[in-house]
């Protein structure tokens, strides 16, 4: 046999050298992503998990728009030094609700899994004002114009409705059951910050932002703190 | 004769684009690396701040200077490979446009904060669909052209461009599946760990198949060319073309080590890793070894000093690549500035240094003009070196700095530094370091643009073409 046997098989036949390339590239994303569906070795659920509210999908939003994944990640690895700096390690059942999710992959800042009320709001309005104030020497950007832009109730309706296409449990998806959420709770945020002495608009994108951070990782730490005293 | 029979005018105009957009992309870069070393450059409006430049910057460079890269490389080779035109000169142009196309637009959403929120894939629906669209017409024409071939067999080259068409429509597609919710927002179908799995299935395999495979493609035609030798080995590269492709799409999961993934796919992600060596130093030697006997003309020649620093830096890091997939590594490595580090000795070592290759080989003989100054294609070359090794090290320095602080555990059993804040005060001089290094790259750019441009106006002609064909 003619040592160019396989050019005469396979290296000289277009169609067919397609459609095993196709084949090589196909198997490893087929067996790593469809278990995560369909297994009992997939992803692992957690009780007590809920969705975010409107006030938090709006901060959500923000957040995903500034590029905060750039430098900060969503996930505490479990070791002793970064359960003892951020707390309790991440699981997976407590980001069912995060599309799309904000993992990252490198930490300019720290990591931001656990940071719901790990400092009051008025900190939080301080640093992304200027985060110099509050933590000196930070390399982050000031973020000031979040103080003026408002939230369109509009817009938060068109993702909570979206979100709850995709299988988040939402009792309403209207505009006027999301417009009254996110007053009530903008409501709460608005007057921590005044018994801090620091005003604002209960519609500016801050309060919403704030309302987020806050909500992260709470959920989870509520929920594995329980299972920790069982 | 060549001339009227192959559509190089294209494949120019493809070469220019690499040009632009590799300046406009490190360009970027620069302003990002100087943003972290000193905050006041993100200028206090929302436009330029960090968070919303860097996907700028990222898409920039792999999607405008990487793609332009590998449309020039794939039109100028294949044609002359399959000893015929293209298929089809009006796919040809709507590729070409629909592409620049692509690229404004990103331009114009990533700043303005419209995103969809996933490295690499940072862009909004509508222009995932355009992206989408242009693909398609690039495969067809790709395809078109395979089967109109003059030539029945199919050279080297034209296996790995094949199965960058093919990966990067199936990446494209199951990645940016996703419900439109407003015509600039979108949620994608998967949530939480399951969407993080296919983020990193496909963006790791952007790097295999949008940054790896056209460029060995590419290396496999321009660099025996430009040698005067023949590829070292068929045999090996039929091998380590197989096992490259078919390796590589299981290697996603290393970028979720330790993570809340479970545990059997981080395990198959760091273990397919670890094969890819093998693979990638198969194309590393035959790269290599192709220049066996020619490596006296590494002396005048800029274009092959390129390709060996380029296949080296590829050597390197895919061998680094696997290491920092190998979970006791990663604990330290990741989250740091090394695996920024890790990616631009692969971006700026060895897409940038074969991109710069291609071009200065292509310049001259697309447009039938001796290159302007070769003396100034060299100072390219070591302002390109110097300028990627301060970068790299200092990254790995940094990342390891950092690293080695974040774990550091006290006699006391908490925290040596409990504050963050000092952990990243201390990479300053890297940071720093890691500016004039990406500015001396981005210097190296500029005199190349300046060569091209040159070249391409002068009034000498001379019949490289035909020589070399």
């Amino acid at each position: 046999m003619s040592e160019n046997w396989h050019r005469r098989v396979l290296e000289n036949k277009g169609a067919l050298f397609a459609g095993l390339s196709t084949l090589a590239i196909s198997v490893g994303g087929i067996v790593e992503i469809v278990p995560m569906y369909t297994a009992a070795w997939g992803i692992e659920e957690l009780q007590g998990v809920s969705p975010y509210t409107p006030l938090e999908v709006a901060g959500r939003d923000i957040y995903v728009r500034e590029g905060c994944y750039n430098c900060h990640s969503q996930m505490i690895r479990p070791m002793r030094a970064e359960t003892l700096r951020y707390g309790e390690w991440s699981r997976a059942g407590e980001y069912v609700y995060d599309r799309p999710f904000q993992l990252g992959s490198r930490r300019i800042g720290p990591d931001l899994h656990r940071v719901g009320g790990k400092y009051p709001d008025a900190w939080h309005f301080e640093h992304m004002k200027d985060p110099r104030s509050t933590s000196p020497g930070s390399l982050m950007p000031a973020y000031t114009w979040l103080y003026d832009a408002k939230v369109d109730p509009a817009d938060v309706t068109a993702s909570v409705g979206g979100l709850a296409t995709l299988g988040a449990p939402y009792a309403d998806t209207s505009e006027a059951a999301v417009s009254a959420a996110l007053s009530e709770q903008a409501k709460g945020v608005v007057e921590r910050l005044a018994a801090s002495n620091l005003q604002t608009e209960p519609d500016t994108e801050i309060v919403a932002m704030i309302a987020y951070l806050q909500r992260l990782g709470t959920d989870g730490k509520k929920v594995l703190g329980q299972k920790a005293e069982r | 004769m060549e001339h009227a029979r192959y559509d190089d005018e294209t494949t120019k105009r493809f070469v220019l684009a690499t040009v632009i957009w590799g300046f406009v992309g490190m360009l970027v870069g620069v302003i990002l690396a100087l943003q972290l070393a000193w905050w006041p450059a993100n200028l206090g409006i929302p436009w330029t701040s960090f968070g919303r430049l860097r996907p700028l910057h990222t898409n920039a460079v792999i999607f405008a200077f990487g793609g332009n890269a590998i449309f020039a490389g794939v039109y100028y080779s294949m044609q002359r490979l399959l000893k015929t035109r293209m298929w089809s000169d009006t796919l040809s142009t709507i590729h070409f446009w629909g592409w620049q196309l692509i690229i404004v637009g990103a331009a114009v959403t990533l700043p303005l904060g419209l995103t969809q929120g996933a490295e690499y894939a940072e862009l909004i629906w509508p222009i995932d669909l355009m992206i989408a669209v242009v693909w398609l017409v690039f495969a067809a024409n790709f395809f078109g052209t395979l089967a109109i071939r003059k030539v029945e067999h199919m050279y080297v080259a034209i296996w790995f461009y094949m199965s960058t068409v093919i990966t990067i429509t199936v990446l494209h597609v199951v990645k940016s599946l996703a419900l439109p919710v407003t015509l600039t927002r979108s949620f994608p179908i998967y949530s939480g760990l399951t969407d993080a799995l296919v983020q990193w299935w496909y963006a790791h395999n952007a790097v295999g198949f949008f940054l790896t495979t056209p460029f060995l493609g590419m290396m496999y035609y321009f660099l025996p060319r430009a040698a005067n030798k023949p590829v070292f080995s068929y045999r090996l590269s039929i091998v380590h073309f197989w096992a490259l492709v078919f390796l590589y799409i299981w290697a996603g999961p290393h970028h979720l080590l330790y993570s809340a993934l479970p545990d059997w796919a981080q395990t198959l992600g760091m273990v397919f890793s670890l094969m890819l060596i093998a693979p990638s130093w198969g194309g590393m030697l035959n790269g290599l070894l192709t220049l066996r006997g020619a490596w006296d003309r590494l002396r005048e020649d800029p274009i092959l000093k390129f390709f060996v620093v380029g296949i080296s830096f590829y050597g390197m890091s895919t061998f680094e690549g696997p290491m920092m997939s190998i979970r006791a590594v990663n604990a330290l490595s990741h989250y740091t500035d090394w695996t920024i580090g890790h990616v631009h000795s692969g971006a700026l070592g060895w897409v940038g240094m074969v991109t710069f290759a291609m071009v200065y080989y292509m310049v001259p003989r697309l447009w039938n003009r001796p290159l302007h100054s070769v003396g100034l294609a060299t100072t390219h070359f070591w302002l390109a070196t110097i300028g990627l090794v301060l970068y790299v090290v200092a990254m790995w320095v940094a990342g390891v700095t950092q690293g080695l602080m974040w774990r550091g555990i006290g006699e006391d059993g908490g925290l040596q530094y409990p504050s963050f804040l000092d952990t990243t005060i201390r990479l300053m001089p890297f940071y720093w370091i890691r500016l004039v290094g990406g500015l001396m790259y981005l210097t190296g750019v500029v005199l190349m643009g300046f060569n091209v441009l040159k070249t391409v106006n002068s009034a000498e002609t001379a019949n490289v073409g035909v020589a070399n064909v």
